[in-house]
């Protein structure tokens, strides 16, 4: 029982160990939140798929610095992705903007599901034919006729 | 050829184009965008990193190509590539400065001491907040600057010998 207790608290205490427990969180709990949101949507630049808030890189580390820095000076949040972006690209962005370099990747999933509906129709129809049911020939007419007249 | 081959072969074909355009355009998806190709040097000024030496800000762009090598003395490529770095002031003709990304001012200079300085000039970015200006997502990244203070190349990882000659070079003597 207790053993499950400490396996529980420490799976519990996570999160909180992500973001770096050292690090100096903002006074104003406020800006703190809009801090870990922006960097919730902020890509690591060393693990290119964790965001900064789950990287344990020292490049994560300064950027979330930074954003704790630049919220606390009171930027708005597009002008702290904005600095974000002046530096590394769209890329840094876990969303990045829709566009003509992005248009592809945004329409992949619906391509795809037209793609694949496509394909279900064509194999659904090619099915078809086999399930219809053949008519019947004489004898088969003549039995079902006596059946049907059998019936109360 | 029978109907049931042709959706295969489809998108074998398909598969083997997107890998042929790949790699016809050298893209590598653990490079990170260049997002500061074509713009001007970001502002700094860096204190040197080594005892009597010389250290770098912006104004020292003006007015000539020069090179710019990010570096540390425990990063494991930079050591690579500091051979290749050794002469390529003289090989191409214009500065080769150097900037200490995230190091430890003694580490550095036991290391620039052991096996050479190839820099003319060093800066010491001890925060690593210059590099970030720069763009960059770690170290070595080598960049070049051209007379009218753009940002016009970016090499992330260690520099090589072939990159040198076939690249780097043939770049230079194009901004000339």
């Amino acid at each position: 029982m207790r053993a499950l207790a400490v396996i529980v608290l420490l799976l519990w205490a996570g999160p909180a160990l992500a973001v770096g427990a050292d690090e100096t969180m903002l006074p104003d709990p406020a800006k703190e939140v809009r801090a870990r949101e922006l960097m919730e949507d902020l890509r690591c630049l060393v693990c290119k798929n964790q965001s900064i808030t789950d990287s344990n890189a020292d490049l994560a580390r300064d950027l979330r610095e930074i954003v704790r820095e630049r919220v606390a000076a009171g930027e708005t949040d597009a002008q702290v992705r904005q600095y974000m972006v002046d530096r590394y690209g769209d890329w840094i962005l876990m969303k990045p903007p829709f566009n003509v370099r992005t248009a592809l990747l945004w329409l992949a999933p619906a391509l795809m599901l037209v793609l694949g509906g496509f394909g279900a129709w064509a194999f659904v129809r090619r099915q078809r034919p086999a399930a219809q049911p053949q008519a019947l020939d004489a004898d088969e007419q003549a039995r079902l006729r006596a059946l049907l007249d059998e019936a109360p | 050829m029978k109907p049931q081959h042709v959706l295969p072969l489809a998108i074998f074909l398909t598969i083997s184009v997107a890998f042929g355009i790949a790699f016809y355009l050298n893209l590598d998806p653990t490079e990170t965008p260049f997002a500061l190709e074509g713009k001007t040097v970001p502002a700094f000024d860096l204190p040197p990193a080594i005892e009597g030496g010389e250290g770098l800000a912006t104004g020292d762009f003006r007015g000539k190509v020069a090179i710019v090598n990010f570096h540390a003395s425990w990063c494991a490529p930079c050591r690579a590539e500091h051979p290749v770095l050794m002469d390529l002031e003289k090989r191409t003709g214009v500065p080769v400065y150097g900037i200490a990304w995230k190091d430890k001012q003694a580490d550095l200079r036991a290391w620039l001491a052991a096996d050479g300085n190839p820099f003319s000039r060093v800066g010491f970015d001890g925060s690593g907040r210059v590099g970030i200006d720069w763009g960059i997502s770690g170290v070595p990244e080598t960049f070049v600057v051209d007379r009218a203070g753009k940002v016009v190349w970016r090499f992330q990882g260690a520099l090589n010998e072939p990159l040198v000659e076939k690249t780097l070079i043939p770049f230079l003597q194009g901004l000339k």
